[in-house]
């Protein structure tokens, strides 16, 4: 099937929509990496001196680290001295509302499809939008005290809730976790921060947009997400960056807790520049994703399409301590041209009757590499514990690649592990039944494609679906017929 | 048969290859409106083949001959061109699309042709009151409606599910390939049903089939043997009844085939 197979790998490659830049100016602390950077940025937010010292102690750990080789990618080394720590729109002070916000930057989060305008809004989505390393507005947070809920930017959480920031902060993912972990938590300039008191339902979806701007800057957002007793929410993450022949760093952190009886279902949609044709430029990546069911019959649910990056390596798990927690993975990946992906999660079961699921769905084009890597980890003491995993790659041409690395540790002999994978080509008699129905090539394709990450689709809330599929050149009907 | 009248389908001298090993031998037939073709042969006689190459399938080369519908150079044509043109193959072995819901997948392919037809896309409601009419006619169970495209489906209920894409589809030329193997005897008489229903001065139909049976619902105006990738012989419909008494064994690939 030569022809159909180069006009299907046509089709997968589409240009990057979100790549232009906003001419804006930006306050940006010089290259390089050193106590006196790290303790400028937490001057410059007026930081709590045990935070800087946490910064610092993260610092200080991180030389003594050296960069993970064990993943299935391959780039040139990174020169942490090259790279900007902290960049940020010139503003005379946070902007107490959007009218006091620079125009240009409302007009680049409406060129992303998402403006800031409460009246403009979808109704019913609640947004925090980072730019380079600080939040510019934040939606919806008066109808959100209202409830209780808690959603702001990391920085004033800082200077507002310091208590609670103080209280668990690292405690899901520590300074010394990983790597890019503690780099995170050496130099992080912003993220969000959420809180939903006791018995809370959530009432709006609440999204961070994470865009990065400037050049050569390293985009290093912490979010930190708390569901009190009996809460509930659910989350949503958007990015995007320009078009730049140069790779830029994004080293994320995200704590999640969950305490008894509560439930965060926390959804990404990653559209980082995944560089060009020849795998020139994109963003690096590299995420720690971690939340904990603390309590008793407490949930977590990570859903995430990878669409963007030149590399992605992030692994969001959950530690399911709590009796009878739920802890749950949904995850598109796609890799085209020269894009790389090792994602995955880990499940580690402490609780008793603990369940873990985990679906993903690996799709690779052109000249992408896709690998799944995912731990499931069983403790002595959790008895019936039980884990299903289930891993499906598809091939669009024969020069891309899919890899599943399944770990499993099992140390309580009541669990039950469950493990399935499939790889399968897009298969030419599956195209030409939907052309001899009638339907065109391409979107015979993208209802395959949708057809086969239609159940992790089915996980996103609505708002996202719809912005899931359009990115995989998919209508929404595709995957719910 | 008036011979003024343009020939909906018209094959001439056909020679494919598959992999380098020529499959047809040079296939001759005409297909008019309003006509009803059978084509029986043993297994391997290249009736599939004929299926695919009308439909647009890659890896079908077509070595000499030609293929015309409605005055048009077919072979030229891409696959859903042909669907857009009012080509329909119910196939032998209908493929499973995982994660595709069946409804959408008929509102797809019905919207395209639509499309095509300068009309606009069905209205949701008139395609939900449509389907379900036609399933009814087809006896497929409104459960088979919702589930992914031919996943799972039992041997017959996929050939139902064919039965009822041609249904909604209303095409111009339906081609069956062997639509009616593995159906009950109740399906059987849904299949001619749903064939005797596009029997009109408008439509045609091309039925592969292996047993009387199925022409005995459905009457076909012409029946054709295809042996070793050449109609050995044409006929009426008491052709049928002759093979199945004497089966093919004294039938040899020749180099004439006999057209009416
Ligand atoms: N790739 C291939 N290379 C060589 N020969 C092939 C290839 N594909 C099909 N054939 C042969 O072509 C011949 C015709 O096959 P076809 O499927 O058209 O037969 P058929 O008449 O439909 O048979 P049946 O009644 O069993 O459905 C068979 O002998 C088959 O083995
Ligand atoms: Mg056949």
């Amino acid at each position: 099937m030569p022809t159909s197979t180069a006009k299907i790998e046509e089709l997968v490659s589409r240009e990057y929509q979100h790549g232009f830049y906003t001419p804006i100016e930006e306050e940006t602390l010089p290259p390089g990496l050193n106590e006196d950077i790290v303790r400028l940025i937490s001057a410059k937010k007026n930081e709590p001196a045990w935070l800087t010292e946490w910064r610092l102690k993260a610092y200080r750990h991180w030389l003594t680290m050296k960069e993970p080789t064990w993943q299935n990618v391959r780039y040139q080394p990174i020169d942490y001295n090259a790279i900007h720590y902290y960049s940020a729109p010139k503003m005379k002070s946070r902007p107490k509302s959007l009218d006091e916000v620079d125009p240009e930057l409302l007009r680049t989060y409406e060129k992303l499809g998402i403006p800031l305008r409460e009246q403009e809004l979808l109704a019913g989505v609640a947004v925090d939008a980072v730019f380079d390393s600080v939040s510019v507005a934040t939606t919806f947070k008066e109808k959100l005290a209202e409830h209780g809920v808690i959603f702001c930017s990391f920085s004033e959480a800082v200077q507002n809730y310091p208590d609670l920031v103080r209280q668990y902060l690292g405690t899901v993912v520590p300074y010394n976790d990983n790597f890019f972990a503690a780099l995170n938590s050496a130099v992080f300039s912003d993220g969000s921060f959420c809180y939903v008191p006791k018995g809370v339902r959530c009432p709006m979806e609440l999204s961070t947009y994470f865009r990065i701007n400037a050049a050569k800057t390293g985009q290093f957002e912490r979010t930190l997400i708390i569901a009190d007793e009996g809460a509930y929410v659910s989350y949503l993450e958007g990015c995007t960056a320009p078009m730049r022949d140069e790779n830029q760093l994004h080293a994320a952190v995200v704590e999640l807790v969950a305490l008894e009886g509560a439930e965060i279902k926390y959804s990404t949609v990653q559209n980082w520049y995944p560089g060009d044709k020849e795998g020139r430029g994109g963003i690096y990546n590299f995420v720690t994703k971690r939340g904990i069911c603390l309590g008793r019959g407490s949930k977590i649910s990570w859903t995430q399409i990878e669409t963007g990056s030149a590399i992605t390596w992030k692994y969001p798990s959950v530690i399911l301590r709590g009796d009878d927690s739920v802890g749950e993975f949904y995850s598109v990946a796609l890799t085209n041209h020269y894009q790389q992906a090792d994602t995955g999660t880990k499940m580690i079961h402490l609780g008793r009757n603990t369940r873990s699921t985990i679906l993903s769905k690996a799709i690779s084009a052109g000249h992408g590499q896709n690998s799944y890597r995912g731990l499931v980890k069983v403790m002595r003491g959790a008895e019936h514990a039980r884990n299903y995993t289930q891993c499906d790659s598809l091939l669009i041409g024969d020069r891309c690649g899919a890899h599943t690395f399944p770990y499993m540790e099992v140390r309580n002999s009541t669990a039950i592990v469950e493990h399935e994978a499939t790889t399968s080509k897009i298969s030419e008699e599956q195209l030409f039944y939907c052309q001899s129905r009638g339907i065109l090539l391409e979107d015979a394709v993208s209802m395959i494609v949708s057809g086969f990450c239609r159940q992790v689709f089915q996980e996103l809330p609505m708002e996202f679906a719809v912005e899931a599929h359009k990115l995989m050149g998919v209508s929404l009907e595709g995957a719910i017929g | 048969m008036s011979m003024s009248k343009q020939p909906l389908l018209e094959i001439r001298n056909l020679h494919v290859s598959v992999d380098g090993t020529p499959i047809l031998r040079g296939i001759d037939l005409l297909i008019h409106r309003g006509e009803v073709h059978a084509i029986m042969g043993p297994n391997g006689s290249g009736k599939s083949t004929l299926c695919y190459v009308l439909a647009g399938r890659e890896g079908y080369t077509v070595t000499k001959g030609q293929v015309l519908y409605e005055g048009r150079n077919l072979l030229e044509m891409s696959p859903e061109e042909r669907a857009h043109a009012g080509l329909f193959l119910a196939f032998q072995y209908p493929v499973e699309i995982p994660g595709v819901g069946n409804m959408y997948f008929l509102r797809t392919a019905l919207n395209a042709i639509r499309k095509h037809r300068g009309l606009e896309p069905i209205d949701a409601m008139d395609f939900l009151q449509l389907v379900r009419e036609k399933a009814k006619l087809v006896g497929i169970d409104e459960r088979l409606l919702k589930r992914s495209v031919n996943e799972g489906f039992s041997g017959g209920e996929k050939k139902r599910n064919e039965v009822l894409q041609m249904a909604i589809l209303e095409p111009t030329l339906a081609i069956l390939d062997e639509t009616d193997s593995g159906l009950d005897i109740d399906a059987l008489r849904i299949v001619a049903d749903g064939v005797n229903a596009l029997r009109n001065e408008q439509h045609a139909v091309l039925a592969i089939t292996h047993y009387q049976r199925l022409l005995e619902y459905l009457v076909p105006d012409y029946v054709h043997v295809l042996v070793g990738g050449q109609i050995v012989r044409s006929g009426g419909p008491e052709l049928a009844a002759e093979l199945e008494r004497r089966g093919y064994a004294d039938l040899e690939p020749q180099a004439t085939a006999t057209l009416q």
